[in-house]
This record gives structure tokens, sequence and C-alpha cells, in this order.
């Protein structure tokens, strides 16, 4: 115990004990949500990992990449317990005839792959962004550099901010409602597109004209100042400049159109297609195909089908890869975000 | 480039002109506003009443800015001076709200405000430097070719030679020839606000206006513009705002006084400061108020 008694001496007051347990709530909280985040990944990938990587080089289990989904034979013969996919189980069928006499279980679903899935969920997620952005790009621009801020504006932003809270079956509802029947799109890649950039275009034009206002007044005036027009001083010295916030916005957008379900099961997803999305007879029917998609193949295989054993691997399987995926994509955005924002820094 | 001797610790009433002057000087007496119009008049300003809103800005102002010499508009913060300013390349229609209710604002002559005029070409004439230096992301290079770009020059040969032009009539082509692709926002302050004036005559303007180019700077980048002005002033008009009495008194020919929208006194540069007069001129530049 030191002798000296100074003015500045710490001490445990109630207010110093009260800091400290609030600051341990605070981080508790954190940590916790850190945990749930931890465990779900954490069971998708030590559960999804035996069907996606394998024992046997190359390690990764490269049919589940490539092959479209098929159903699971199981049965035993000569005393071993076989599991074949569809086409194996024909050929094997065709060797040895005495197979038919066997008693054999098929699963539906539980073979081959998810390729078709990871195809569909790439074009919906590809198209419905570039329709988004677009769009969403555009109205802000507009709301931000060109409408004047009246009433009717204000309107339309709050329109807009409501929009984003609208559940996503309505917006499912809705796509199924105008794009698949009143416009005769029918199931389609070009139904889906629009149904999901729908979805996530409050996101993108908020986001967007966020980002827009962020850019200084001082680069708008000097361009102006310049003798430039209005749109040519948006185009050369505002949105590049943007371009980075927006992006960043995106990502998220991204996340969430690869990711939900409800808005493609009426209006572009198909439960199961032999055909790949290129395999069309001329280039128009390319927009008008239903796909398979990875959300969709989750969903169906985990509730649509008789749930046992060899289902459970097709599901964390596919759910491990859909992980995959929308990390892969995200960060191919952020890492062409961040060289917009290393060009154009301020 | 040489660069004369910084005229920086100079004090108030020294003479601000390098060369004769040529008009003769008005009538240290003469009523606002009333300053003699010389055929060398550039800017005609007549009796403008500016609104933001509801909230009128400018008063009945009035006066005559002439040509290749530079005027400095001074007065208390909210007085109007910058408003004056952005009228006169009409940066104030980028605000909502805001209208010139009454009088005129004419250019060699024309009505900026007509309805006829491109705002477009007008700011090609009337080229503007604001307050705090607004170099865009871009290189150095590009900075001073945006203007030029804009009006469709590609030519290369032509954009290199513009943009040596403009930094050496910048006074800042020795600093940074040797790095013209290095961002523009690399620069030290007064650098930036260099590269901005040399943006700003890339585009070979009749007048520039200068927003309290060195408010944000420090004295020897403020000497180093205050030099530039000099040297700039055979070839353009300027309008200069300024905070700083010792600046307008330095390096402008005509000095206008502004008080709470009204113009107070405007008069050859020396007479606002050795002879205001109006007694409002006299406690300003005296520092007795603002």
């Amino acid at each position: 115990m030191p002798a000296t008694h100074h003015v500045f001496r710490a001490q445990l007051t109630s207010a110093r004990r009260r800091e400290g347990f609030i600051f341990f709530l605070f981080g508790a909280a954190t940590y916790f949500v850190l945990l749930c985040g931890a465990v779900v990944i954490g069971t998708i990938v030590v559960r999804g990992a035996g069907t996606v990587f394998q024992a046997r080089a190359p390690f990764i289990n490269t049919t589940f990449f490539t092959e479209a989904p098929e159903s699971l034979h199981v049965f035993q013969y000569q005393g071993r317990k076989m599991e074949l996919g569809d086409a194996a189980f024909r050929t094997f069928e065709a060797a040895h005839p005495d197979v038919a006499k066997g008693k054999s279980d098929s699963y539906v679903y539980s073979a081959g792959g998810i390729f078709p899935c990871i195809v569909g969920t790439v074009l919906l997620v590809v198209g419905s962004m570039a329709i988004a952005l677009t769009l969403g790009v555009c109205a802000a621009i507009y709301l931000n550099e060109y409408a004047r801020d009246g009433t009717f504006i204000r309107f339309v932003r709050l329109a807009i901010l409501n929009l984003a809270g609208v559940p996503s079956i309505v917006f499912g509802l809705f796509g199924f409602g105008i794009f698949v029947i009143f416009f005769g799109w029918n199931v389609s890649l070009l139904a889906g597109w629009f149904t999901l950039a729908f979805m996530v275009l409050p996101v993108i034009i908020t986001a967007s004209e966020e980002s827009l206002k962020a850019v200084p007044k001082g680069f708008r005036e000097g361009s102006l100042a310049l003798g430039a027009t209005k749109w040519q001083t948006i185009i050369k010295n505002v949105l590049p400049y943007a371009l980075p916030g927006i992006l960043t916005s995106s990502i998220l957008g991204i996340a969430r159109v690869a990711g939900e379900t409800a808005p493609i099961m009426f209006t572009a997803a198909y439960v199961v297609r032999d055909k790949l999305p290129w395999q069309v007879d001329k280039f128009s029917d390319f927009f008008f195909q239903g796909v398979m998609a990875l959300p969709y193949h989750i969903y169906v295989v985990s509730s649509k089908i008789p749930q046992n054993e060899y289902t459970e691997r097709v599901q964390y399987g596919t759910a491990f890869v859909f992980l995959l995926i929308v990390a892969l994509i995200a960060t191919a955005s952020i890492v062409l975000r961040n060289r917009l924002r290393n060009r154009y820094k301020w | 480039m040489v660069i004369t001797a910084p005229i920086l610790m100079d004090t108030l009433p020294s003479a601000p002109t390098i060369r004769p002057a040529t008009a003769p000087a008005p009538a240290a007496t003469a009523p606002a506003g009333q300053a003699a119009p010389a055929a060398e008049t550039l800017i005609d300003i007549d009796h403008v009443d500016f609104f933001y809103g509801q909230s009128q800005a400018l008063h009945d102002v009035s006066l005559q800015i002439e040509d290749k010499k530079v005027t400095a508009f001074i007065g208390p913060s909210g007085c109007g001076k910058s408003t004056l300013l952005r009228c006169l390349n009409r940066m104030n229609d980028l605000i909502d709200g805001t209208r010139v209710a009454k009088g005129s604002i004419k250019i060699r002559g024309v009505d900026i405000h007509q309805a006829d005029v491109d705002v477009i070409e007008l700011r090609k004439r009337v080229g503007m430097v604001f307050q705090k230096s607004n170099p865009f992301p871009k290189s150095i290079y590009e900075n001073i070719t945006f203007g030029l770009r804009l009006q469709g020059v590609t030519n290369k040969a032509r954009l290199d030679e513009v943009v040596e032009k403009s930094l050496r009539g910048a006074a800042l082509w020795d600093e940074v020839k040797d790095r013209l692709n290095a961002s523009g926002l690399g620069l030290s302050g007064g650098q930036q606000q260099r590269l901005c004036i040399a943006r700003a005559i890339a585009v070979e303007p009749e007048v520039i206006l200068m927003d309290e180019p060195c408010s944000a700077l420090d004295p020897v980048a403020t000497a180093k513009v205050e030099e530039l002005i000099q040297e700039l002033r055979t070839r353009f008009t300027i309008v200069i705002v300024t905070h700083n009495m010792q600046q307008a008194a330095r390096c402008s020919d005509k000095t206008a006084f502004f008080y709470m929208g009204k113009l107070i006194e405007y008069a050859d540069t020396r007479n606002i400061f050795t002879n205001p007069a109006n007694a409002q001129t006299e406690a300003y530049v005296s520092g007795r108020f603002g």
C-alpha cells in the first residue's frame, strides 16, 4: 500500500463500477452475436464438408459441382452395400441383371450434384443486379441531382423506404401477378430478374443517393464553373466518385438476391430441370426459361422430399456451396470497389 | 518563372498597383455606386436586388467592374459580397429559391439573365476559383484539361500545350512539371489553389471570379496567390472577394465595401483605404467593426 495519499488516487466509486458492468454487457452482446454466427456457419461447414470434399484426390467432390441432381439407389449386392446414382445404377443393372431381384431403395435428389442450381443462382444474381443497379442509380441521380426537394419528392423517398420493409414473399406474389401472368413471361429468368431487382431496389436507391450526397459540393461547382453541363458534371465528376459507395450497397444486395427463396419460387425457379440454361433453341428463349436455384433447391431437399441420412448430405452440401458462392461474388465486388476507391481518392 | 519579392508584409496605405494608374481617380467623395463609368466597363451591375427565398441578400446594388483590372469586394460576413460574386456567373442558379428580383447584370452589354443566354457559355467566359480549393480527384493533367475536354478538344499536342501554358500562368509549372500524372490532391493547400486557378485560366475566360481564394492558406501560400493575381491582371479581369483587408489593399485596383447587403462605397482602392468617403467604410477598414 503506497504511503502517499494524493488527490488523483484511483478509487472504486459506484460510477466506475457501473461503467465496468455496462462495458461487460456490451461486450457480451457483441460476442454472443459473433458466437451465433460462428455456430451457424460452423455447422454448415462441418456437416457440408463431407459432401463437398472427399478423402481421395482431387479432394473436392467434383461430381457435386458439375452434375445435375439424380436419384440415389441404395441396395445390397453380393453382401456389399452399394450407393449409386441414377445413371450409374442403370449401367450397373444392365451389367448385372441379377440386381433387379434384390431390394433397392431410391432416394430422390440425393445423388449427382447441384451444377444447374449454381448456374441458375449466378444468372439470377447477375441479371437482377444489372437491372437493379441501372434503375437504382438512375433513380438516385434523379432524386439527388435533378429533382427539386418538395412534398412530392419527400413522399417518393418515403415510399422507397417503405418498399424496403415489404416482405419478400409479397414481392414474389407481385412478380407472379405482373410478370408471370399479366406480361405472360411465365416462370422465367426475366420474371425472376425483375422481381428480385424490385426487391433490392429500395436499398440500392437509398444507398446510391447517400453515396452521391457524400461527393463534395466543390467537385460539382468546380465542374459547372468550367462550363460543364449538369449531365457532364454528373457523369464525369460525380458518379465516378460515388461508385465505390454504390458498389458497397450492391454487395449487400447481392447477398439478398442470391439468398431469397420466396421471390423466385413463383417467378423463376424450377424444382428440377434437365436442360442447362444455354441449351436453348433460339436466343430469345434464354430469357423465358425457368432455372434451378440454390436457395430453392435447399428448400426442396429439406422440406419437399422424405428426410433421411442421404438427403441430409445434399442439404448441408448445398448450403455450404451456397455460402461459398455468395462469398465469392461478394469478394469480387469488394475487390472491384477497392480498386475504384484507390483510383478516386479524395 | 521568376516570382517577384513577396508583398506580404505590405501595410495598408501602400499602392496596390504595379503599373501606373490609367484612368483618373474618381473624386474621393463620390457617392456609393457612382464610380465613373468608363469606356472600359466590362460588367455593369445595375440596381440589383437579390433574394434567397424570402430573405433579401442584396439591396439595390449598382457598380461597374472595369476591364483588365482587379476589383475587390470587402465587408463583414453575410454582407452579400459572395452572393454578388456568384451572381456574375450565375452560380446562384444552383441554389433553389434564389432570384434576381430587380435590376440587371450586363457583361459586355448583354444581360446575363436574358432568356437566350446559355449559362454554359457564360461560365466558360466567367471562370471561378472557390474558397475551398477543389481540385478534382484526378491527375494534375486531367484537372487542367477538364474544361477543354468538355469542349471536345482531344488533340494531345494542343492539350499538352494548354497544360504547360496554364500551369506556367498559375506559377505552378516548375513545381509540378515532373508529376503531371500525380493526383491533384497530393499537392499542398497553396499549390491546390493555384492548380484551381490554372484550371480556370485553361479555358481562356475573360473574367476570373475569386471567392476568398486565400482564406484557407498560410501566409506564404497567400503571398504566392497574390503575386499570381498581379501577373494575371494583364490578361484577365479579376473580381476577388476577401475578408482580408490588407489583401484587398495589396492586390486590387478598385474596392467595393458592402454592409448588410448594400454597397456602401465603391472607389479606387487607395481612396477606400486612405480616404474613405463614408463613415462606415472608415470604421470597417480601420478595424473598428466587422
